[in-house]
């Protein structure tokens, strides 16, 4: 098991959370994306090398296209039709958000501590690789106002749980894999129809403008 | 083989739906698939099949004792949906048949999952399955409430996938060999990783809990249940909520099964009071008949959650205010549907005297404003006072002085809207609207029947019903 690749991939992964979180710019937001969906799927192939089969291959392509290629892709087309290009006056701004960030890095080494792992598993970083793009995710999801970058904060949630996913990819069955990939795919397909029926409505992806409905 | 017909038929229903080339008559297809599906569950829940226990997917005693309220309950909406959608005859409707009876499906396939998995994905495509019917309307405001659907209900999703890869870790951890069906994780038991197992416990509850609409987790329900046409807000808030909670029972059963069953149960109760408490305040506060609905149903929700964490009782308790709930919301939902649309304005600031205008749907809006708070012949009072009894019976007697009391609350919330709305002289402008609207009989009579179903619960439960409810809680809390 190339338990130093691994690590060194999750240690990268988890360096693209802080650049998401702070770039202001929605395209480098979206590489940032891109880039740590790519070494997500990079990630089955080493920890399989041995025993490599079609699924797990699968898996790896699936992830690499998916998270790489052509979610990214209709984020770019998105972006374009709404005609914005950066996130300004964000609800936490940049600093802030790399601050939280980073003590929730530091967090979530220490939180994978506390819960009991497998001997195998023992000397990875997928446990905290996985709270920590989990954290990520929500911050950008919260903190965030355009609807691109908090679907880009969603993208980030969900590689947490993918991290945390890869645990398992040796005892589940395929078909929670496979499911687990076609729905988030589907499932950002249609937040991509929604975002530009959206930007239809009110001609911006700001979401702050979505405050008719309170109390 | 039947049991797979369940899910089967509907995406058929579906499929066909969606080719079929007139506007007109495609809305037919709803209560003819509607009405396959009540005659396949009602045959199987008289006939119960034996369920092997390595089963993925089966017509066990949970699905049993619920899945027949749900496609009772869409058989009716969709009979109103054939008159609604002639009333709407300006919008093409070929997405909203189809994702409609594929949501009947994936409903079937989510109450009768045994595998942790497989129940997941039918949660998630039944999410985004909905997604279309919100924005029906195409209004901005329909879109505003689509997106925080999406926001929220997609976080709700991933937390609960994420729950349940710790699920499968605490199996994994204490030596299980990947089997994530349900019988296999309780098979397991005290063998389960504790600390995996409560983690998996948190995330599932948030996660199945948001999908359920319990409070905090509760905030796209207003929105949604407001802008969404009244037949989805029926099928969302009597099908896709169940289907939440038969998550969390069955979840519930492993972790109680893993030894952690008393803080399952103090988590369930004091979310089911927190969700209660915020549903009344809020009832107090809103000026809009349908975002009203919504509270009620997180308030009912929060009514389910109880139950499920007061043990055996408790549990079927719970299972019966799925039906009574899910029909007395149904005849509210299809009744407040009418009177929204004479009214042209769902807010209790535009709309009065609605009586005189939609004589036969502020009937019934009342009478089932009464029932589903809980006054005696109808059905959502005898499930409370079950869920009454079975706290006493667990020695709950704070929990009980509070859920009283949110009732109580939640009461007086919602008759001073309903009678906002029902009572005074109505507007000019309202006037002239309302001359559009004619009170069928294919608007009205889904509504009363429904209205009808939650009286004849109440008054003559019938003693399968009680004995599917019993055997749906043996199953999840097998005595011991």
């Amino acid at each position: 098991m190339s338990g130093g690749t691994l690590n060194l991939l999750i240690g990268l992964a988890m360096g693209l959370n802080l650049l998401a979180l702070g770039s202001s710019r929605l395209p480098s937001l979206i590489r940032a994306m891109s880039l740590q969906g790519v070494f997500l799927g990079v990630m089955p192939l080493l920890m399989e090398y041995e025993t490599l089969n079609w699924r797990v291959v699968a898996v790896a392509l699936a992830t690499m296209v998916g998270k790489g290629v052509l979610i990214p892709g209709l984020l770019r087309r998105a972006m374009r039709a709404a005609n914005i290009e950066r996130e300004i006056e964000p609800f936490i701004s940049f600093v802030p958000s790399l601050l939280l960030g980073a003590g929730g890095t530091i967090a979530a080494v220490a939180l994978a501590r506390a819960l009991p792992l497998l001997p195998e598993h023992a000397g990875t970083l997928l446990v905290p690789g996985a709270i920590a793009s989990i954290l990520t995710g929500f911050i950008l999801l919260i903190g965030r106002a355009k609807a691109i970058s908090q679907v880009c904060g969603y993208l980030i949630l969900e590689n947490g749980i993918y991290l945390f996913g890869l645990l398992l990819i040796h005892s589940t069955p395929l078909l929670v894999e496979s499911g687990i990939l076609l729905d988030v795919t589907v499932g950002v397909f249609v937040i991509g129809i929604i975002v530009d029926r959206i930007q239809r409505a009110f001609d911006s992806l700001d979401t702050r403008k979505l405050t008719t409905l309170r109390e | 083989m039947n049991q797979f017909l369940l899910i089967i038929v509907p995406l058929v229903g579906a499929a066909l739906a969606a080719a079929w080339p007139s506007n007109r008559t495609r809305p037919w297809f709803l209560p003819v698939f509607g009405l396959l599906h009540v005659v396949l569950t009602f045959w199987l829940f008289i006939n119960p099949p034996v369920v092997a226990p390595e089963a993925w997917l089966g017509f066990d005693p949970l699905a049993r004792a619920v899945l027949p309220a749900v496609s009772l309950l869409f058989l009716i909406c969709a009979a109103y949906g054939v008159s609604y959608l002639r009333i709407r005859s300006e919008r093409p409707n070929r997405v909203f048949v189809a994702l409609l009876l594929a949501i009947l499906g994936l409903l079937s396939a989510g109450h009768q999952a045994r595998h942790l998995g497989l129940l997941w994905i039918a949660t998630e495509a039944v999410t985004l399955a909905a997604v279309p019917l919100l924005h029906f309307n195409a209004t901005p405001r329909a879109f505003e409430a689509t997106w925080k659907y999406l926001l929220v209900g997609g976080t709700g999703i991933a937390l609960s996938l994420l729950g349940s890869f710790c699920l499968g870790y605490a199996s994994l951890h204490g030596g299980g060999v990947g089997d994530l069906t349900f019988t296999a994780l309780t098979a397991q038991g005290a063998g389960l990783s504790r600390p995996w197992v409560l983690t998996a416990w948190v995330l599932l509850l948030v996660g199945y809990g948001t999908k359920m609409g319990l409070a905090p987790m509760h905030t796209w329900k207003p929105d949604a249940y407001g802008e969404a046409p009244s037949i989805v807000g029926a099928i969302l808030a009597g099908g896709v909520t169940t289907v939440a909670f038969t998550a969390i029972l069955r979840v519930r059963s492993v972790v109680g099964a893993a030894g952690e069953g008393h803080i399952a149960d103090r988590t369930l109760l004091l979310i089911g009071l927190f969700s209660m408490l915020v549903a009344a305040l809020f009832l107090l506060g809103t000026r809009d008949f349908k975002r009203m609905l919504a509270y009620s149903s997180v308030e009912h929700m929060g009514i389910l959650s109880i139950g499920a964490a007061l043990g055996g009782a408790g549990v079927a308790a719970a299972l019966f205010h799925v039906w009574s709930n899910g029909l007395t919301k149904g005849a509210l939902f299809l009744s407040a549907g009418n009177i929204r649309r004479a009214a042209g304005s769902p807010s209790m600031d535009d709309v009065r005297g609605m009586s005189l205008l939609t004589p036969r749907s502020a009937a019934i809006f009342v009478t089932g404003m009464f029932a589903v708070t809980a006054l005696p012949p109808f059905g959502p009072f005898f499930s409370e006072l079950q869920v009454i009894r079975a706290a006493l019976a667990a020695g709950q007697g704070v929990a009980t002085a509070m859920f009283l009391g949110c009732l109580l609350l939640a009461f007086f919330g919602l008759t001073r809207v309903v009678f906002g709305i029902v009572d005074g002289r109505p507007r000019p402008t309202t006037r002239a609207n309302a001359q559009r609207f004619v009170e069928t009989a294919g608007v009205i009579v889904p509504p009363l029947v429904l209205l009808g179903l939650s009286l004849w619960l109440g008054l003559f439960t019938p003693a399968i019903l009680r004995e599917a409810w019993a055997a749906a809680a043996t199953q999840l809390f097998p005595a011991p």
